[in-house]
């Protein structure tokens, strides 16, 4: 097949002026306008991130050592020196276990609900419920857990504070993950089916992998809030000044309690503790992003 | 292109199906039987009341007018509009003589024989490898994977295109070589009947051309059900054509109907339907 090449057009002096010139005034005026809003609203955004940032090392990284992350937590605020060792351990167990059970349960609910109930009356009801309880204050979240578990079982403990926490996060996690497996496309889905998968194999090796990375950061967003959370933490868990490994026996302290009892304080050493957990916390959370960005990736689609 | 290979003949399937490379018309049998057809959409009839064969190794081709129900027709051929709430079906959907909408028929087993080429090329979001493998793996086809993928490429006439790069995804791949992957897919399984609902509309002129090679050949093995919205296509790649339109009924509600069914090039040339000629002439639709 010849193709043949379309006339040469040359431009000619008479030619359209394409140049930024022609443009009106008012166009040009509207769209550098335009643009500054935007950059002016990034800088107002920007603004508290950054000096949150700022002061929490500043203020937090003089008490940073090694010590202070292993080290007791003195249990005098008066006292100058110890650390959050105690603090650190109970947030990551604590809110390792809120994952651990908040996480599946909140996934396996979505792929219900998106899959299976669709607009069925059992799935609007548990959407429905999913959304009311993500407006349940923490703290509202932190009494039910206290009545419906410390009191039955008679002690303070991690696992309490896990369970509020898997309360707060269940319901991020499953609308998150509900509006990422809506994103899939049907087609998918339908040729899964042609191919003759039961709706099981489809969703678990095709509709999962495709929306897994949005899964994973609705997901991390649900761990990195209740990683901050304080008052159910207060409530459900008590409070100790040496590392309580073991979440179903005795009482247990997380990062942020530490933060709310030592900041409280009109003592400098407890504020400067306050603000080493702080940063602590912050780290924590940052770490958890990582690892799931990194996890996410690995079953990422490529596009090449 | 090497569609020949004979072990592609050899299906772990229906028992009463018997292979046949009958080209001549008469002489073909017919695989599939639709009899008094309708599909409803909860009260609303899509379409009504149709009737007709489905020769074994022979291209059917469904057109006519949009909203005329031949999609519908297509997606009740393997039960794709089961999940569909309200979607129902009456008349029997015969498979050799058996009703495919009978109670204690699985529509998991129906679609593994009855495999569908979607409109819109839609290829797994993972390796070209896997695409293909895909339908292996889920039906328990184990072992030399690697030489079931080979062959369902080479009949898609696909192979020599992405043999190097099999790892790659499925997404990197231009939207005809998209759709021939996806036929790769589907007659990797080795299903008896392949439905293709517009396979071309959303491919340039070369890589239709290709995809309508390639369904010619196809019907060496397979058996190719086409709705097309492209009269020409289906006269290039049919055997058989069914035209449908669809027609406004005393309640002012639309209905699909068959119109006329007859061998391709009968149908085309001489319409025993004064609605049928019209179409094909162009003076409607």
């Amino acid at each position: 097949m010849t193709v043949t090449a379309p006339p040469a057009t040359r431009p000619t002096a008479s030619g359209p002026d394409l140049t930024r010139a022609a443009l009106s005034g008012r166009r040009r005026f509207t769209n550098h306008l335009a643009t500054a809003a935007i950059w002016f609203a990034v800088l107002l955004a920007v603004i508290p991130l950054a000096l949150v940032t700022y002061t929490v090392i500043a203020k937090g990284g003089g008490v940073m050592s090694l010590s202070f992350l292993n080290e007791d937590i003195p249990n005098s605020y008066r006292r100058v020196g110890g650390g959050m060792g105690p603090a650190i351990v109970g947030t990551l167990l604590i809110t390792g276990m809120a994952a651990l059970m908040a996480i599946p349960l909140g996934v396996f609910g979505a792929i219900y609900l998106n899959e299976y109930g669709k607009q069925r009356p059992l799935a609007r009801v548990i959407r429905l419920m999913a959304d009311v309880m993500t407006g349940v204050p923490s703290i509202v979240m932190g009494l039910f857990v206290y009545i419906s578990w410390v009191l039955l079982v008679g002690e303070q403990t991690g696992f309490a504070g896990a369970l509020a926490l898997a309360c707060l996060m269940l319901p991020v996690v499953i609308r998150s993950s509900e509006e990422m497996l809506r994103l899939v496309p049907d087609e998918l889905r339908q040729a899964s089916m042609a191919l003759g998968a039961r709706k099981w194999k489809t969703t678990l090796t095709v509709v999962l992998p495709a929306a897994i990375s949005g899964i994973t950061s609705g997901s991390l967003l649900a761990v990195a809030r209740a990683a901050g959370e304080t008052a159910p933490i207060i409530i459900v868990t008590g409070i100790v000044f040496s590392p309580n490994w073991n979440l179903f026996d005795g009482s247990n302290t997380a990062l942020p309690a530490q933060i709310f009892r030592n900041a409280s304080q009109p003592f400098e050493a407890a504020q400067d503790r306050a603000w080493g957990a702080a940063l602590t916390l912050i780290v924590i959370v940052l770490g958890f992003t990582i690892i799931a960005r990194f996890i996410s990736s690995r079953f990422a689609i490529k596009e090449r | 292109m090497a569609s020949n290979d004979t072990n592609l003949t050899t299906r772990p399937s229906v028992a009463v199906h018997t292979p046949g490379t009958a080209t001549g018309a008469e002489s073909a049998a017919s695989v599939m039987r639709l009899r008094d057809v309708s599909v409803y959409y909860g009260s609303y009839e899509a379409v009504r009341g149709t009737s007709m064969p489905i020769q074994q190794n022979q291209v059917t081709a469904m057109i006519g007018p949009s909203g005329c129900g031949k999609s519908t027709v297509l997606r009740a051929l393997n039960r794709m509009n089961d999940p569909i709430p309200g979607a129902r079906v009456s008349g029997d959907v015969l498979f050799h003589g058996q009703n495919l909408y009978a109670r204690d028929v699985d529509p998991i087993q129906v679609r593994r024989r009855i495999g569908m080429v979607f409109q819109k090329p839609n290829p797994f979001p993972k390796s070209i490898y896997d695409n293909v493998a895909y339908g292996l793996r889920i039906n328990g086809i184990k072992g030399r994977l690697d030489d079931h993928v080979e062959e369902a490429l080479t009949q898609a006439a696909l192979w020599d295109e992405v043999k190097d790069k099999l790892r790659k995804s499925a997404l990197a791949l231009s939207g005809g070589q998209q759709q021939r992957l996806c036929i790769a897919r589907t007659i990797a399984v080795k299903p008896e009947v392949i439905l293709m609902d517009e396979p071309c509309s959303a491919l340039d002129p070369i890589a239709t051309a290709k995809i309508e090679d390639l369904i010619f050949e196809l019907t060496n093995d397979y058996t190719i059900v086409i709705v097309t919205h492209n009269m020409q296509q289906a006269a290039r790649v049919s055997h058989y054509t069914a035209f449908f339109t669809a027609e406004v009924d005393e309640q002012q509600e639309r209905h699909g109907r068959l119109v006329e069914f007859s061998q391709t090039g009968k149908l085309f040339t001489n319409p025993a339907d004064k609605r049928t000629e019209d179409y094909i002439t162009g003076r409607f639709g």
